[in-house]
């Protein structure tokens, strides 16, 4: 098959932020999941997991508590202020001040009619949802102490509020208080510190269920105000509940990074009383559990360490397939690095900045398993930091290293470089035409010479770039009246083509000269996430969520050959149970049946020319193939040829003399830059 | 064994002119032995009934008049007698009034006046010159030599009495370089020493002696914490001229921070020694402690902290410690003992035990989270308060002195009591002390008196586990001689530092022990339990684990353990159904000797005293040990106290190598060896085949090693 010449890069040093609140939405199975620095992420759970959208997060915005409302999707923070996302649009429709301070919570009854948020001031206020916006309603009785956590009735008829030493129920109708019930502070040592009521929950049979910040997790019965039951699950804070859909399972996030299940059973076989028992606990974190979520089949949970975690439950599930192995998502299912392969530039993006990098030589005898003694190291050229309060949503720089473009949800940025191997000289260009309001993807043509840049409502602009002017050419519309965001662009290296991806799965392909779509892909159930055109022969090449490939040949309208061979032969499962999808495919440019693709674990050269691997085939086979002689090789290869020495990886691509980029964020890094967390593991416990 | 008890205060102290400057001039005994004489810095003399604590007299000299040498109590006479202003000697009794005492005046200066016991006491006079006071009161005005040379001045100095010989010793210090001076009476002479001094920057900082077989014996302290001894002969013909002193490092002190600067040493008795102002090990560097060492075994034995800084002053009498601290003087009564060097470590071996270590509580989830809520030992420590109290008034009721008092005439059933109602009672670190007494009064009683043996005692004792072997050497030869085989068991358990020499002796009595005489011994039922499962084996009982049962192990086992084609008529050599070839009970016991610890090159000696036939059983036993333990894993995880496979196998090691040339030429012998070196060979193959894996698994490890990757690499990979 050959060597390669790998430049190894680690010195990305992207640090996501930490995982603060999350809400399922039981109905479309997808998960929205607020980070510290407000980013929200939408994560589609019917198709595996896929980070379906994100949006870019804002200095002036925190995100405290998140709740779904339908299909809608509504934060608040402390800038008290509760904001509605235009999930089309991702970025936020509207914004309210509850004028109550910093809002900490937020809940939703069961009807969704009404929103009821917990202030600073010790005041829950009730909103009304209306069609398009919000509409204060009425206070109910003010207490004293913040209101951290909130829950509604089922019934929609009483409203409990945790809050500090203290749990309040109120009356939504009269908005009176009708009980309250004091909260210990448990253990003498913390006796000084105030009890912080962090989640509470109403049960149907109006039962509440606390979590606080002495470690407790408390079964109330709100008749009586009494406590029933005090469960005591960790030595610091119980953060987060989350209560599944039937009421017999709970789940509880603790300091410590363990999640506490607790069901609703009964204690002997056979007996009709049930009561809340404590089950299991799951230890997959390192930090703080600030957001745990129970959907039913599985336990998601995510914290300070960044990471979300999907554990299914075993006793939900029949078969071990897919979705009973336990799903850890560390890094974003979107490319956050690009690489200009003509100028050997890397442009990193981060939240508030870009960094250019420029990538270094090396020279050696260069035999495979060994490192070129490095001549020159690689050196960061620019520090762009972001205009506005915005973040950076997406970032691309042309392949021959003199544009740069980035888009916040406000508004695009092009700069022009000039690079002569020792100065650089960098100038934004001015006056960019007017329909440029923000991206979700940009994309540069092959020659520089076009910037594609994916707008709203499944709009793609067309824009000249010259030495001189910037000129809007055309602005394709999506032919499928789809207003989904687009949210992946390719074009084709002799200019002709353009594909673009969205997120409802269609596939548009536009013919750049003539300015008119040529064809929509045949619509695929799940969601691509990456994908390029061939630059000799332009067909389509797509990967998916479900990890399915498909090559479709955008001149003759139709899959190709080796397209079908895939479908009728079927993926490897090794292949298809893989944990993370595929983020980046290029291809080799020395050989036109050769392509690469990775996702966070692996790259692998995909070799159309060889026989596909056969279910009982060995996937991974490197190793068996490298102790084979030449003649014995032809016989064992197969079209997959993986390399794994790279992990984590979040870049891999193709440089014009044939060099491989890959860039890596060591996960040690990341968890130094973390915290300290509360409890360290010790040996034994 | 040595320890210090709790102070008391004797009295204040006046504050000196700047507070470094000692405030007590001396401490001197006084009429009875109950009595002291503090001298305080040039104003006052006070008399103390120390058990009272309370002053029984003072006096104060005049204004304008300081005390320049401690008073003295002159037991000839019955009077004191202190010198003031230099020159002025005061003679008074206890009646008087200062200022009627008799007065005299002598013509030079006088650095100290002695008392000795039962003569009169002798004055050195800052010159050199000495003379027996009532001589000197006859002619006060003579003249006294001056022997010393000019800017050598008097330090230190003492005087004692040996037999008919009286002696004063007296150091010196000239430029930085000191002497000792010995002067003798009836002839008249005087002995100079030089003392050898360590590097310059070290300085002596305290000294003080005590008379041993004929001896006198210097003990001095250095300011790098190096405490040195050096003997004189107390009579012995003239020499002339300055004679080296050779000194002997007893002990190394720690010193924190480089340098003592106040600080003294005394020495108690022939390895003790109490310090004062000097840092404990492991109190960092802070000063203010008294210790005793023990520098035989290099050790700490006891220590006490004392509050405020010390004065470098020390005095002992009768079983008391006088400390000069901070503002006050503190009387320390301290005991020592003769030590061993277990006893000295023995502090540390207790709780290490596995009887006496508490069970552990079982502890419920909540509190494991929750560390704080202690709540539930709370209630134990209720009853722990209560127990303790009624062990206390029991042991105010009898002391260890009426014990051994009692032990020496009381039948044995008495004593018996007695020594259980004072076990009750002792606790705490004098229980060491008082255990070996009583053992040891015990013995000798035992010794003297066939007739008397309190086994019940003994047991109690031993199972104190203050009790071993070099506290009380007579125990166990007592013990074995008596045939009491539970206590020798109980003993061998017990004792950390048995003699290899005693240990052969109870090998060889346990030997020769028929197993009838061991019927109606009582024998610890763990290790007879143990001994039972090894005997009967799994095999037979059908004892079964988890409900398994082993049954094509058992087949395959053997198979693998030969090469197949020698199994069949080498089964015999192999067979691993050898019976036991002893009984259980002296099984039991031979098992307790081979836990015993010890060193080859001193056991091998006494091995070679056993016979033939003592030989052959025992290496008969061994092997049925050691097969029973190879071939089943149970017997080594039950978890009961069993001899190791490699104590076994070391035993074998060194009853061979005792007998082997015997053993060679013996034709019962035959088989056992060749069996022996079957096993040997086996084993040997078993060890290269683990050298190869481990061969092996170290070359995976090296192949997991990654190499550290930098930020920024570019490398070569290859693709097939």
């Amino acid at each position: 098959m050959g060597e390669f010449k790998v430049h190894r890069v680690r010195f990305f040093d992207y640090m996501p932020s930490g995982i603060r609140c999350m809400a399922f939405n039981q109905r479309t199975e997808r998960l929205a999941l607020a980070r510290l620095d407000g980013t929200v992420e939408i994560f589609n759970f019917s198709d595996r997991y896929f980070q379906e959208k994100v949006i870019p997060g804002n200095d002036a915005r925190s995100v405290e508590a998140i709740c779904w409302v339908a299909n809608r999707l509504f934060t608040t923070g402390l800038n008290g202020e509760i904001t509605e996302y235009d999930l089309e649009n991702l970025c936020p429709k509207y914004s309210v001040d509850a004028f109550g301070g910093p809002i900490w919570t937020v809940a939703c009854n069961a009807l969704g009619t009404h929103l009821a948020v917990g202030c600073e001031d010790g005041s829950v206020k009730l909103f009304e949802v209306l069609p398009e916006k919000i509409r204060f309603e009425k206070n109910l009785d003010r207490q004293k102490g913040r209101i951290l956590s909130l829950s509604w009735h089922p019934s929609g008829t009483r409203i409990v509020a945790g809050s500090l030493d203290v749990i309040n129920i109120f009356d939504v109708q009269s908005g009176h208080m009708m009980q309250r019930m004091l909260v210990d502070r448990g253990t003498v040592n913390s006796r000084t510190r105030e009890c912080v009521v962090w989640s509470v929950f109403f049960l149907s049979d109006f039962t509440i269920i606390s979590g606080d910040s002495s470690g407790k997790v408390q079964i109330w019965d709100s008749h009586t105000g009494t406590l029933n039951k005090a469960h005591l699950v960790s030595k610091w804070d119980v953060l987060a509940l989350s209560l599944s859909q039937d009421e017999s399972s709970l789940l509880a996030g603790t300091s410590e990074g363990t999640v506490v299940q607790f069901q609703f059973l009964s204690p002997t076989l056979g007996a009709s009383e049930k009561e809340w028992v404590r089950t299991r606990t799951f230890k997959h974190h390192t930090h703080d559990v600030r957001a745990v979520a129970e959907i039913g089949t599985a336990v998601v949970s995510g914290g300070v360490d960044t990471q979300l975690v999907v554990r299914p439950l075993l006793d939900k599930v029949d078969v071990k397939s897919y979705d009973t192995g336990l799903r850890k998502i560390q890094f974003p299912h979107r490319p956050l690095v690009s690489c200009a392969a003509k100028a050997g530039l890397l442009l990193f993006q981060f939240p508030v900045q870009l960094e250019l990098w420029r990538l270094g030589e090396g020279e050696g005898p260069g035999r495979p398993g060994h490192s070129l003694i490095v001549t020159r190291k690689p050196e960061k050229l620019l520090q762009l930091k972001r205009k506005g309060e915005d973040h950076i949503c997406c970032s691309a720089i042309s392949p021959c290293g003199s544009w740069v473009v980035y888009s916040t949800v406000s508004s695009i940025r092009l700069h022009r470089l000039q690079y002569d191997g020792s100065n650089i000289s960098i100038a934004k260009v001015p006056r960019l035409p007017k329909v440029l309001r923000s991206a979700h993807q940009l994309c540069f043509s092959a020659d520089s010479s076009r910037l594609f840049v994916a707008s709203s409502r499944s709009t793609v602009h067309v824009i000249a770039l010259s030495q001189s002017e910037c000129k809007y050419l055309h602005t394709f519309k999506s032919s499928s009246g789809s207003t989904e965001p687009m949210h992946l662009l390719a074009a084709s290296a002799d200019g002709r083509w353009l594909a673009a991806a969205n997120r409802a799965c269609e596939v548009h392909v536009y013919n750049v000269r003539s300015r008119k779509p040529h064809c929509i892909v045949p619509l695929y159930g799940s969601c691509p996430t990456a994908m390029a055109i061939h630059p000799s022969t332009n067909n389509l090449l797509m990967v998916h969520a479900d990890q399915l490939i498909f090559e479709y040949s955008i001149e003759e309208k139709q899959y190709t050959d080796w397209s079908r061979r895939v479908q009728k032969e079927g993926l490897h499962r090794l292949w298809l149970e893989r944990d993370t999808p595929v983020t980046g495919v290029t291809f080799n440019p020395s050989n036109a049946s050769q392509f690469l693709l990775h996702d966070t674990y692996m790259f692998c050269i995909v070799d159309q020319r060889l026989p596909l691997p056969d279910q009982k085939a060995q996937l991974y086979n490197q190793l068996t193939l490298k102790s084979l002689s030449e003649q014995d090789r032809k016989s064992y290869s197969h079209a997959f040829k993986f390399c794994k020495k790279y992990q984590p990886l979040l870049c891999v691509s193709v440089l014009e003399d044939q060099s491989v980029v890959v860039v890596e964020r060591p996960l040690l890094d990341i968890a130094t830059q973390l915290p300290a967390p509360v409890r360290q593991k010790k040996f034994a416990t | 064994m040595a320890a210090l008890c709790d102070g008391f205060t004797l009295c204040g102290l006046a504050s000196g002119p700047s507070s470094a400057e000692a405030r007590i001039l001396s401490i001197e005994q006084g009429r009875e032995a109950d009595h002291v004489i503090v001298t305080d810095a040039r104003k006052s003399i006070t008399v103390y009934k120390v058990s009272d604590q309370k002053p029984l007299g003072s006096w104060t000299v005049k204004q304008g008049q300081t005390i320049t040498s401690p008073a003295v109590y002159n037991t000839q006479t019955g009077e004191y007698v202190v010198v003031t202003d230099n020159k002025v000697i005061r003679v008074w009794k206890d009646e008087d009034c200062f200022d009627k005492a008799f007065k005299a005046t002598v013509s030079a200066d006088v650095a100290r006046v002695h008392a000795l016991p039962d003569s009169e006491p002798v004055v050195l006079f800052a010159r050199g010159g000495v003379r027996i006071l009532d001589t000197l009161l006859a002619a006060p005005q003579q003249s006294i030599e001056e022997l010393l040379p000019e800017g050598e001045v008097i330090r230190w100095s003492e005087s004692f009495v040996k037999g008919k010989q009286k002696v004063v010793v007296f150091t010196t210090e000239q430029k930085g370089e000191h002497f000792v001076y010995l002067h003798r009476f009836n002839p008249n002479c005087l002995l100079k020493y030089k003392l050898e001094m360590e590097d310059a920057g070290s300085c002596l900082l305290s000294v003080s002696a005590t008379v041993r077989n004929k001896n006198i014996s210097f003990l001095y302290l250095c300011s790098r914490g190096c405490l040195y001894q050096s003997e004189v002969p107390v009579s012995g013909g003239p020499a002339e001229g300055v004679q080296p002193l050779p000194r002997t490092l007893l002990l190394k002190l720690p010193v924190g921070d480089g340098h003592l600067s106040v600080a003294a040493a005394l020495s108690l008795d022939e390895a003790n020694v109490a310090v004062v102002g000097v840092p404990h090990p492991s109190e960092g560097t802070r000063k203010e402690f008294l210790c005793i060492w023990n520098t035989h075994f290099q050790t700490l034995q006891a220590s006490r902290e004392l509050l405020g800084q010390p004065y470098g002053q020390l005095w002992c009498f009768s079983g008391k410690l006088y400390v000069p601290h901070g503002r006050v003087l503190t009387a320390v009564p301290y005991d020592c003992q003769q030590s061993s060097l277990a006893a000295a470590l023995g502090r540390l071996k207790q709780g290490h035990g596995e009887g006496s270590c508490p069970p552990p509580p079982v502890r419920s989830w909540n509190s494991l989270l929750h560390e704080a809520a202690a709540q539930p030992q709370r209630s134990t420590r209720g009853i722990d308060t209560r127990r303790s109290k009624l062990r206390k008034s029991q042991a105010a009721s009898i002391t260890v002195d009426q014990v051994l008092e009692d032990i020496k005439t009381a039948p044995g059933e008495d004593v018996e009591r007695e020594v259980e109602s004072f076990l009750m009672g002792a606790a705490g670190p004098d229980l060491q002390l008082a255990v070996g007494q009583v053992a040891s009064q015990l013995v000798t009683r035992c010794l003297s008196d066939p007739s008397f043996y309190t086994r019940n005692s003994l047991a109690r004792l031993v199972h104190t586990r203050c009790l071993c072997h070099s506290v009380c050497p007579g125990l166990l030869p007592l013990v074995l001689e008596k045939k009491d085989y539970s206590l020798v068991q109980l003993c061998l358990q017990h004792f950390p530092d048995i003699p290899e020499e005693v240990t052969c002796a109870c090998l060889k009595a346990f030997i020769d022990v028929s197993d009838g005489d061991l019927e109606a011994v009582d024998i610890e039922p763990d290790s007879m339990s143990l001994m039972e499962d090894i005997s009967v084996g799994w095999r037979k009982d059908g004892n079964l684990e988890n409900g398994f049962s082993p049954v094509l192990l058992e087949d395959d086992g053997y198979e693998a353990r030969i090469p197949p084609s020698k199994s069949r008529g080498r089964a015999g050599l192999l067979d691993l159904d050898v019976s036991c070839p002893v009984g259980l009970k002296k099984a039991v016991l031979l098992n307790e000797i081979l836990q015993t610890a010890h060193t080859e090159s001193f056991l091998l000696p006494h091995l070679k005293d056993l016979s033939v036939q003592q030989v052959l059983l025992f290496l008969r036993y061994l092997w049925f040990l050691y097969l029973k333990f190879s071939q089943d894993f149970n017997v080594r995880t039950s978890g009961l106290r069993s001899p190791t496979t490699v104590q076994i196998i070391d035993w074998v090691c060194l009853v061979l190598d005792a007998h082997f040339t015997v053993l060679v030429m013996v034709p019962e012998a035959k088989d056992m060896l060749s069996h022996l070196n079957k096993f040997v060979r086996s084993q040997v193959r078993l060890i290269s085949e683990l050298g190869k894996i481990q061969g092996s698994l170290q070359n995976i490890h090296k192949l997991k090693q990654s190499e550290d990757v930098g930020l920024y690499s570019i490398e070569i990979i290859e693709l097939f």
